[in-house]
């Protein structure tokens, strides 16, 4: 209307995309709001454990957050040669360990390391109650060459920046307010003892951590042993701080007897000479790792890269094509019992059919335990069904069948329990196709079956698809009714995995076996969008 | 063996055929109350009725989707009673087109050939043939919901005349249309069905279809055919008061029969006026009836009228000018909704509201019908 060019303008002169963007966002505002609260629902009850579940499946920061030097160490180790890794290994982990048995971590890292072997969880626990005795020897060599190496205050004046021993003294004047300040390595300390100065920072930071103070703590006897092997070497002229009588000291210590830190570990136990424990560190010692989902297909890490773990060993293969398998069955017998139910249920005059539609709704208002725990009663061998059996003489009373405990107790009862998911959205389909389709097909000639067949069950199979997908995803996952009835033949992955969320403690694993599952379920999902079309499911209308 | 022989006799020409059929659904009411009705081979019927009336029943039962509870459906002089819906060969055309959504057009069609397994070639050219019949050959890989729908009709009235059904019913085929459409299309299925020479059954509530249309119009009320006959002679000449109210605009005048003579009859309206009818469904002097003359056939100017021909005084109440028509309302007779129709011709005089006319109709138009 009014000039061509220019863009179109509201009654109040504003650019008309501009006043309709106004107009929708407000409208868009008031949606998200009342849609807000379910959002963040779903945002931190099932897209964040999703993540942190794949996140877990892979993390593996724990050996190089405890074992930070040992991890560094062990790079250049190589396993073929069938011997443990040398000396500067062993003193790393000696280090390491100091610092991790007295923040508590060793144990977790040893349960860590010893879902890859077992036995390394002991054997961490066994080294942690020995490691404080190590570098008594050159402990003992120091203090009678000079008392003052025995004063942590000399060696926070020698390690740590003028700063921070300030910042030390006026947290101590003050009365001990709070934690004592973080270390802060004075740098020419940390040029020439480097070792030396970042094991007292793990053990400064530690006693300031715990509120204790640095200047009243006794020094680890560790550390007199990392400076015994450092100091014959160092170049001590970037060393500013006075408090320990380093350079006097410099001579004599290259005299010292030093002890035999590998010896000593492989003293406290011998699998500390084993080149498989050496290995599982080395292997695990990246940030993250493969081990996890490796182990979920029952394969491990070695050497040589993956490999399958020894035939007694498998166990999640065979799992997740077992869940699969009878997923597919309980999907196909629910696909069977569920149409004709569907069918009644959509082509029945109202009132009959809600009848039925109660029945079906049933087992929703009853609680899944006791359903299942009702089929226990049921098919057991001594059970309901096998005794009808025993009477009418159709099977003898010395060979009854055995329906639970495997895997056909499991397909039963769960084709039971997931029926009603089958049926709902067969039925909603079903209620969609005008009986005048099924009228036509006659009145052109084609049979009962042919009608049905070629006319109606294409047109429900949207409704199969719908509960297909719906019943066999439910099923891979299930887990309370396999654990029933499931024995050992007839449980899921999904038993597995919470075993080792709640017996084996094994996160990692069960995240990985999750992770697996989920893209399985996944893989499903666009399978059969591919096959079928996602837009050809329909749970309704 | 002897009650075949009296059937086959009794409708020699008939092709489809009701014989006292009686259809109830619940026992206790019946839908369809004693149906008699017979049509030749060829004819276009349709089943007019308000909803409830049982036409729909009537068309179910011919199809073999109901069973009639009593009486005989006769097809080409066999009683179809007990023969499967499939096995009867009668085209289809439903009212929601039942189009199979899964199949394109081309399979809609070849599926009547495919169930009775004809040979490919044989069949692509029958499917060939008909959307060519229904101008839809481009269409033939489309899905019915990619069609319009009167192109979905178009393909609804292929498929049920692809294997060449001698009948053919239809089920209010064209209710879902907008009217223009619907208009083309009416004419397109009756020409269709002339050329192809099939027996249609075809089933509205749409007056102005079932006129256009058909070659016999039964109409249906109560479970009972009403009236069956030409267009022309139903609405001319409808046989009781249901068929004159249901077909086209009416107005009735209610009173008795005062005198009757041959084919005239003179009645006294409640009012006290006199005017002259022809008696169709009074039997004798003193009947009430319900006289009914159509709106076109009222006449206000004398010149036009028979000597000696009942005039009344009417009040002229409102004039609705229709563009091709002008509708004017009178107050005839103690009636307020007496309605008359003129022609918009150059001549024509336009009735003012308040004015006072005299208003008469040759007798012949003029029906005493049944109370």
């Amino acid at each position: 209307m009014t000039d061509a060019a220019g863009p179109v303008l509201a009654a109040d002169g504003t650019p008309l995309k501009k006043s309709l963007n106004r107009a929708l966002r407000r409208q868009k505002m008031r949606a998200l709001m009342l849609i807000a609260p379910l959002l963040l629902f779903i945002l931190i009850t099932f897209i964040w454990p999703i993540a942190q579940m794949l996140l877990r499946s892979v993390e593996n920061q724990i050996v190089s957050d405890v074992l930070p030097r040992t991890v560094v160490a062990v790079v250049e180790w190589d396993a073929s040669t069938e011997e443990a890794p040398g000396d500067p290994v062993f003193e790393a982990l000696a280090q390491d360990m100091m610092v991790a048995v007295e923040q508590k971590q060793h144990t977790r890292l040893g349960s860590r390391l010893n879902y890859e072997t077992t036995g390394v969880s002991s054997l961490f626990r066994k080294s942690g109650r020995a490691v404080d005795e190590m570098g008594e020897l050159a402990m003992d060599q120091f203090v009678a060459l000079d008392e003052g190496f025995e004063a942590p205050a000399n060696w926070a004046v020698n390690l740590g920046t003028a700063d921070w021993n300030a910042a030390l003294t006026d947290w101590v004047n003050n009365g001990e307010e709070g934690n004592a300040p973080r270390f802060a390595a004075d740098p020419g300390a940390a040029e020439a003892l480097p070792q030396t100065t970042r094991l007292y920072g793990d053990f400064a930071n530690f006693v300031a951590s715990d509120g204790d103070n640095p200047l009243d703590e006794d020094i680890w006897p560790i550390l007199f042993h990392t400076l015994a092997q450092e100091l014959p070497s160092a170049d001590l002229s970037s060393v500013a701080g006075t408090g320990l009588p380093l350079v006097a000291a410099q001579g004599p210590v290259a005299g010292f007897e030093t002890e035999d830190i590998k010896a000593a570990f492989i003293d406290i136990d011998e699998d500390w000479a084993s080149v498989e424990v050496w290995q599982t560190i080395q292997t695990y010692s990246p940030d993250f790792t493969n081990g996890y989902f490796l182990n979920s297909i029952d394969m491990q890490k070695s050497p040589d890269g993956a490999e399958w773990r020894p035939e007694d060993q498998q166990i999640y293969l065979t799992l997740f094509w077992r869940t699969m398998l009878m997923s597919f069955v309980i999907t196909c017998s629910c696909i069977l019992l569920g149409y004709p139910v569907a069918w009644l249920l959509a082509n029945l005059p109202a009132s009959k059919a809600n009848l039925l539609m109660i029945l079906v709704l049933l087992p929703f208002w009853t609680s899944l335990l006791v359903r299942t725990s009702a089929w226990k009663v049921l098919l057991q061998q001594q059970g309901v069904i096998n005794e009808l059996l025993v009477w009418i003489g159709l099977v003898g009373d010395e060979n009854r069948l055995a329906l639970i405990n495997n895997a056909t107790g499991t397909i039963i009862a769960m084709t039971h329990i997931l029926l009603p998911f089958m049926i709902l959205p067969l039925y909603s389909v079903m209620k969609t196709i005008p009986p005048s389709y099924l009228r036509a097909a006659k009145s052109l000639g084609a049979t009962n079956w042919t009608a049905f067949w070629r006319v109606y069950f294409p047109q429900s199979v949207p409704g199969i698809g719908a509960g297909s997908i719906l019943v066999f995803i439910l099923s891979i996952g299930y887990y309370i009714t396999p654990e029933i009835v499931g024995g050992t033949k007839g449980v899921f992955i999904s038993n597995r995995i919470a075993y080792h969320i709640s017996s084996s403690l094994n996160w990692g694993l069960a995240a990985a076996l999750g992770s697996i599952l989920l893209a399985i379920v996944l893989i499903f999902y666009w399978m059969y969008d591919k096959i079928v079309g996602i837009d050809n499911v329909k749970l309704g209308g | 063996m002897g009650r075949r022989g009296l059937s086959e006799s009794s409708s020699d020409a008939a092709f489809v055929a009701f014989e006292r059929v009686q259809k109830s659904y619940d026992g206790e009411n019946l839908v369809v109350k004693d149906l008699n009705l017979s049509m030749p081979k060829g004819e276009f019927l349709t089943m007019l009725g308000p909803s409830g009336s049982g036409k729909t029943t009537c068309l179910m039962m011919l199809a073999g989707f109901e069973t009639a509870t009593h009486g005989d459906i006769m097809l080409d002089g066999v009683s179809i009673n007990n023969i499967p819906p499939h096995k009867r060969g009668i085209g289809m055309v439903f009212q929601n087109y039942a189009l199979f959504p899964h199949m394109t057009v081309a399979e809609n069609l070849a599926f009547p050939l495919q169930v009775r397994k004809l040979g490919k070639s044989v069949q692509e050219e029958k499917v060939h043939r008909a959307l060519g019949m229904v101008q839809m050959n481009d269409f033939a890989g489309r899905r019915p919901s990619q069609l319009s729908g009167g192109q979905q009709q178009r393909i609804a009235l292929a498929r049920a005349l692809v294997f060449e059904p001698e009948l053919v019913l239809m089920d209010e085929p064209l209710g879902a249309l907008d009217k223009q459409l619907r208009e083309t299309l009416q004419f397109e299925i009756t020409n269709l069905a002339h050329e192809l020479g099939i027996t249609v059954v075809y089933v509205t509530h749409d007056q102005t279809e079932a006129l256009t249309m058909s070659d016999r119009v039964a109409v249906f009320d109560d479970g009972r055919i009403q009236q069956l006959a030409p267009p022309d002679q139903l609405y001319e000449q409808p046989e009781n008061s249901f068929v004159a109210q249901f077909i086209g605009e009416n107005n009735t005048l209610e009173g008795v029969v005062q005198e009757i003579k041959g084919d005239a009859c003179v009645v006294k309206l409640d009012s006290g006026d006199i005017i002259d009818a022809i008696p169709v469904n009074v039997q004798s002097v003193g009947d009430r009836t319900k006289v009914s003359i159509r709106p076109e056939r009222v006449e206000y100017d004398k010149s036009r009228l028979k000597d000696g021909a009942h005039t009344l005084k009417a009040e002229v109440l409102e004039f609705i000018y229709m563009g091709d028509i002008f509708r004017t309302r009178l107050r005839v007779a103690g009636t307020d909704e007496f309605v008359i129709k003129s022609r918009n011709a150059p001549d024509q005089t336009r009735l003012k509201p308040g004015e006072m006319i005299e208003i008469g109709w040759l007798p012949q138009d003029c029906r005493a019908l049944d109370a």
